[in-house]
């Protein structure tokens, strides 16, 4: 039984009851992806499975065998980093730091679902093929990634830019 | 009055009336004439790389050979004795190995409970684990230890407790029957002067209303959190913390060894805003990696951190202003009473905006508090300023509604000339300023005065204001050290904390600039208790006492250096007073040409490398002068018509706050207050229920704070303008942000739809009766 | 959370013959199982994954979109069919959750999710009928406003947290289950309970049933349909109230409505007497209102949830209105 972490397959955990979460954080000292709640309410947790963001805290890591996951560690290539972390730093998209693993991979896959198409609770028009990230789509995308600090407003500047970049 | 008070009284007056030369801050820093350095400019934050790619270790991130993982059980009830633990399934369920209750538990003191001494911790002073008394509903009442978590907290599961119950006091109702004055830093919460109560009877113009805050809870998104291990009677504790020294002081009191015997490291907290200080899991942790002989992890579940880290407490004002038709306030009254915990001494208080906002003829302002059977409230982000202005400022606004009165030309009117209640002069007050431009900016004059006449579509708009004020202060105890090396780099050790305010980066840039260094060639190191100084982060006191900390040990180095270099330098004949630092290079001040590198100065004396230590004078200056940090709040609200939901779409905050060190880190301060606020004014409250004193929504899907779409784009700006007896003339500005946002939205909401909500949060609920029936 | 056995079910069959062991539970997403273990208020010996079941969703020559259980949440909200012919089931699940949950959650795991009642979460702390039978409500006296208005009893007032399964009430939607005994359908609006005595009982789905599709009937006139919901931040909060509602209107007489509540009741709301009032009425104000009325006649608030029955009866007028307004 394996699974795929940034790469590296690896051995899932003998105990059924090891969530993603604690898979990386406790079992592979891969601490990056944080424990914010463990309840699935606040988002601090998000990793990439197979480019898809999820909540890994709700995630039992026997149910990704054979995925591959994608966690904050594995956003930078080479010890360069990815340029919405760098982003980051220039928009100063973080105060303490915490929820910036998972807001980070969070808008990682929600870019990836916005250039797919996929609408969301503010969409206007659900049949149109493509979606304008306007402030409002990409706050709406983002809720589901608590910062108590309150850096949205530089979470917000640092995804713009990047999304704009990278079109 | 006491003997002790007497004296205090005595010492605050020769305080008040001593020359301003023998004050700190009598002579302004000479950092604040200094304009081309880095203060001032935008330094992105140092620890940026750490944080964004998750190497950025946290409490609970610090793996140790052999670590156990631990889990906390609960009490369910609020007042009572355990009179039955059955551990037996627990202590054999696979992987376990310790299960401590108050059987087992080694003997401990109480952690000394915050403010009863210099470093004193303690969210309460209860004894922890020691008996089989109860005194709150979610108090710990055993620890499992296992190997994996998975395996503690299934342990924690099997564990059957049972409880004698005692009468408990859980209602607010109940308790104020019985509430006792509050007092607040060795101070009693009570102010009276002239007759407030015949002023207002008087007075031709009035509002006396009620106003209510809910308790709140910090919900920092990093869970607090120690990893602990103990070799021989020498404790180590990586823990999540605003206050390292004071935890190390404490901790050792709890285990009866010294005070160096106890590290403490913190050097990444996940957010704090007050609650990041001693509460029993440390202490848990520690007395059960004890029992076990090995090293212990302990996080806290999000319902454990609602279960025994104290919140910000609920509030019951009575607030009312009496006015002369002009505007001018003759009598400013504002009384109440908080929930207070039995066993810490927290009287949320509410009373200390109005004590220096206005001029008035006459004040009475009194809090009192009463106890009650509940785990100990504590400081959260401006305690007593965020929720004072809710009920001040809403007030304020009411009575110009009341006068027809611009609500920011009423405020005007009633600005005093040096501080209302004390008669010190204000050391900076700009609030006039911050208030022209931010209505400027903002587009105040667009505002309709007539309330629930701006319609688009389905929604109510309107525009609110409000004052925000937080004190400077600066605690005792700061101290810290420089070590300067021959290669002309500099590095200062201070136990102070990063929990994302952006201390390491802008203490850097200001020791570069007080040494006239390169960023690069400076280093601050800080959370760690090893570290000198006792450096509270808490209380927006942080900048200043590392400020002024630096400044005492920056002297103490350049008097040494400046002695030991010589009659060859440049320099010789120079005190410390007289150079300041330059590109590498020691001045003096006044002949720049006239100056010698630290590097040659380190050969000269044929050292690797030159330290000093030194203390921060007492702070007495918030005491000789007023000392406040001031802003205008600008608030645009949505109102649906048809639900009753608000949602802010606009927000201004105009900062007076002395000089803004790193703009780009004070902004997201300032954003990060605000955004708080907007939780306290719209969405959140701890929800207590007053039959067991048991909270019921330990959760952030059920405790709503602030999601991404909650918030505006949020303005802010300030005037910059130095406080000139503060270090680096600057004020800290983590806390001032959300004060005042409670009322500005509350008064926005009032422009939208004519309904004054005096009750926190602004639910749909409280909005919606005044919708009338279904359209 | 207690030790558990795990396993990934082949197909429909093997999944059915794992399941119905005792204490086995079908596993989705797990983004409401997992964490209801973890405060043991699911204490499960087997988990049975069925995640990788069927997830197509399939347009059918009748008319009808068979959605299979095993469909993530965004598959469905992105589906072109679900997106112009049932929008307000597109809707409802993007007003749900967070866009890390609709990426997990199953449409089969959706319709079972469980109250967010805090008193039934409370384990040790607080009664629930719900959780242990016949121990008593605590809500009843305590924190009840996100609780029920409708179909309550004096067992239980907590309320059916999901968005989605609101939109299926309207839609007549028809979940298929297959169980030991062989396959069945059941209407969405039949598969939830209210409490009665026994709130301990959600569904009428027999031990060991497994949903495996949901089917939404062919209804044009859905094509323009709503769903609004109303909570205390603007997203990633569970419903206050919710409405979802289709209007198909014969020059400006209601011809068929179909409309359902959330955040009122135990299970989806389907308002039937607000449709019949409805049909052959005229689009108007008054007639909305008054319908709604008789729909909430029977409403019966606790002491902090009053606010919910003009709420809702304001957000139905609302929805209506919007959807004659978009139709004339």
């Amino acid at each position: 039984m394996s699974i795929n972490i940034n790469g590296s397959p690896t051995n899932l955990p003998s105990d059924t009851r090891v969530s993603l979460l604690d898979l990386l954080r406790d079992h592979l000292n891969l601490s990056g992806t944080k424990k914010g709640c463990n309840q699935g309410a606040c988002g601090a947790c998000t990793v990439l499975v197979d480019g898809e963001r999820i909540l890994s805290c709700l995630a039992l890591a026997v149910q990704y065998e054979g995925r591959s996951v994608t966690t904050v560690e594995g956003l930078s290539t080479n010890g360069l980093l990815h340029p919405l972390q760098q982003a980051f730093i220039d928009h100063d998209g973080f105060q303490c730091g915490y929820c910036t693993p998972g807001q980070l991979c969070s808008a990682v896959g929600m870019l990836r679902e916005v250039r797919r198409g996929l609408p969301s609770n503010v969409t206007n028009d659900l049949e149109g093929e493509s979606i304008t990230l306007t402030r409002d789509e990409l706050c709406e995308r983002m809720s589901g990634n608590l910062c108590r600090c309150g850096a949205y407003n530089g979470i917000v500047y640092a995804i713009t830019e990047f999304a704009e970049t990278t079109k | 009055m006491s003997i002790k008070e007497t004296a205090q009284a005595v010492m605050k007056k020769a305080v008040q009336i001593a020359p301003d030369a023998l004050m700190p801050g009598g002579a302004p820093d000479p950092l604040i004439r200094q304009k081309h350095g880095l203060i001032g400019t935008p330094v992105s934050r140092l620890d940026g790389p750490q944080k964004v790619s998750g190497t950025a270790r946290f409490a609970a991130e610090f793996p140790m050979e052999g670590m156990l993982f631990a889990t906390l059980k609960y009490s369910t009830i609020p007042k009572g004795k355990i009179t039955n633990l059955d551990i037996a399934a627990a202590a054999a369920a696979p992987g376990v190995v310790l299960v401590m209750t108050h059987h087992n538990a080694p003997r401990m003191k109480p952690a000394p409970a915050f403010m009863s001494s210099a470093k004193a911790a303690g969210g309460d002073d209860l004894p922890i684990m020691q008996d089989a008394e109860i005194h709150w509903n979610g108090q710990p009442v055993a620890v499992v230890l296992a190997e994996t978590q998975e395996q503690a907290d299934y342990a924690k599961t099997l564990i059957g407790v049972t409880y004698e119950t005692e009468p408990a006091v859980t209602a607010f109702e109940v308790a104020k029957a019985d509430s006792e004055p509050g007092v607040f830093q060795g101070e009693p919460l009570l102010l009276e002067i002239g007759d407030a109560d015949a002023s207002l009877a008087a007075a031709p113009h009035k509002v006396d209303a009620v106003y209510r805050t809910p308790r709140h809870s910090h919900n920092p998104i990093e869970l607090h959190a120690a990893t602990v291990g103990w070799d021989g009677d020498h404790l180590l504790v990586h823990d999540a913390s605003q206050c390292v020294t004071h935890t190390a002081w404490s901790l050792a009191e709890v285990f009866g060894i010294a005070e160096e015997q106890v590290h403490v490291t913190s050097l990444f907290v996940g957010g704090g805003f007050g609650s990041k200080t001693l509460w029993q899991h440390q202490t848990l942790a520690a007395a059960a990696s004890k029992l076990a002989e090995r090293p212990v992890r302990l996080m806290l579940s999000r319902e454990g951190v609602y279960r025994i880290v104290g919140g910000r407490t609920l509030t019951e004002q009575r607030m009312a202003i009496g006015a002369q038709g002009d505007g001018r306030f003759d009598a400013l009254i504002q009384t109440g009473v908080v929930a207070m915990g039995r066993h810490n001494n927290m009287p949320e208080p509410f009373i200390l905006p109005a004590r220096s906002a206005y001029q008035a003829g006459s004040f009475r302002l009194d809090v009192e508090a009463a106890k009650m059977d509940m785990v100990a409230n504590t400081f959260m982000r401006a305690p007593g300023e965020s929720v004072g202005t809710f009920a001040l400022e809403s007030a304020v606004d009411e009575l110009a509604d009341n006068l027809g009165m611009d609500p920011i030309e009423l405020r005007i009117r009633n600005e005093p000339e040096k501080d209302p209640t004390t008669g010190a002069p204000f050391s900076s007050r700009h609030i006039v300023e911050a208030y022209r431009a931010g209505a400027e900016k903002f587009g105040w004059a667009a505002r309709k005065a007539k309330p629930g006449t701006h319609r688009e579509g389905e929604w109510l708009i309107g525009m609110g204001c409000a004052t925000a004020t937080y004190p400077y202060y600066r605690m005792p105890g700061g101290a810290a050290r420089i070590t300067l090396t021959a290669d002309g780099r500099a590095n200062v050790k201070i136990a102070a904390h990063e929990m994302g305010m952006g201390t390491s980066t802008t203490q850097t840039m200001v020791t570069a600039d007080r040494l006239g260094l390169a960023m690069e060639c400076v280093s601050v190191d800080y959370g760690d208790s090893h570290f000198p100084g006792v450096v509270l982060a808490g209380g927006s006191q942080q900048t200043a006492s590392i400020g002024a900390s630096v400044a005492a040990a920056y002297r103490k180095l350049i008097t040494e250096l400046l002695k030991l270099a010589g009659k060859d330098s440049p320099l010789h004949g120079l005190d410390a007073d007289e150079v300041i630092g330059r590109d590498g290079h020691l001045c003096k001040s006044d002949e720049l040409e006239r100056r010698e590198s630290y590097v040659s100065l380190m050969a000269r004396i044929g050292r690797e490398e030159l330290t000093a230590e030194a203390s921060a004078p007492p702070p007495l200056e918030f005491t000789h002068w007023s000392m406040h940090s001031h802003g205008a709040m600008f608030c645009e609200v949505r109102v649906n018509a048809i639900t009753g939901e608000t949602r802010v779409s606009r927000f201004l905050g105009s900062f007076d706050c002395g000089r803004i060190l790193n703009p780009k880190t004070a902004a997201s301060q300032f954003r990060g207050g605000i955004i708080m606020g907007l939780g306290l004014a719209l969405m959140e409250e701890t929800q207590f229920d007053e039959r067991n004193g048991r909270v019921m929504n330990p959760s952030l899907a059920e405790y709503h704070v602030p999601v991404h779409i909650d918030v505006p784009e949020i303005d802010v700006i300030w005037t910059d303008i130095p406080d000139p007896h503060a270090p680096m003339g600057a004020h800290g500005v983590g806390e001032i942000g959300i004060t005042g946002v409670g009322a500005a939205v509350a008064n926005a909401v009032y422009n939208a739809m004519g309904r004054r909500v005096r009750d926190l949060p602004i639910t749909l609920d409280k909005t919606l009766p005044e919708l009338g029936l279904v359209p | 959370m207690n030790s558990f056995t795990y396993a990934r079910a082949a197909d429909v069959i093997d999944a059915v013959q794992q399941g119905t062991r005792v204490h086995a539970k079908y596993l989705g997403g797990g983004t409401n199982l997992v964490d209801l273990m973890r405060e043991t208020l699911e204490q499960p010996s087997a988990l049975v994954d069925v995640s990788g079941l069927s997830s197509d969703i399939t347009e059918r020559e009748d008319g009808s979109l068979l959605i299979g259980a095993a469909a993530r949440n965004t598959a469905v909200a992105e589906h072109r069919a679900v997106r112009t012919r049932y929008p307000l089931l597109a809707r409802a699940i993007l007003a749900g959750a967070s866009g890390q949950i609709r990426n997990m959650a199953t449409v089969g795991g959706n319709l079972l999710q469980r109250t967010r009642c805090t008193y039934f979460y409370d384990n040790d702390g607080s009664r629930c009928n719900k959780r242990t039978p016949g121990q008593g409500c605590d809500a009843i006296q305590g924190f009840n406003r996100i609780h029920a208005i409708l179909g309550a009893s004096p067992s239980c007032v907590a309320t059916h947290p999901s968005d989605m399964c609101v939109a299926l009430a309207a839609l007549d939607a028809l979940v298929h289950v297959t169980g030991l005994d062989g396959s069945r359908t059941i209407a969405v609006v039949d598969l939830h309970r209210l409490p009665g005595d026994h709130p301990e009982i959600e569904t009428n789905l027999r031990p060991g049933e497994l949903i495996t599709a949901v089917e939404l009937p062919a209804l044009p006139f859905a094509q323009r349909s709503v769903y609004r919901k109303v909570r205390d931040r603007a997203s990633y909060a569970f419903a206050l109230i919710s409405v979802a509602a289709a209007l198909d209107l014969d020059h400006g007489i209601v011809k068929d409505v179909r409309l359902a509540l959330g955040g009122v009741a135990h299970k989806p709301w389907r308002a039937l007497k607000l449709e019949a009032s409805l049909k052959g009425q005229p689009a108007t104000t008054q007639s909305f209102l008054a319908a709604v009325e008789e729909e909430l006649a029977d409403a019966t608030p606790l002491p902090h949830n009053k606010f919910k029955v003009e709420l809702a009866k304001r957000t139905v007028v609302a929805v209506l209105a919007e959807l004659a307004g978009d139709i004339s």
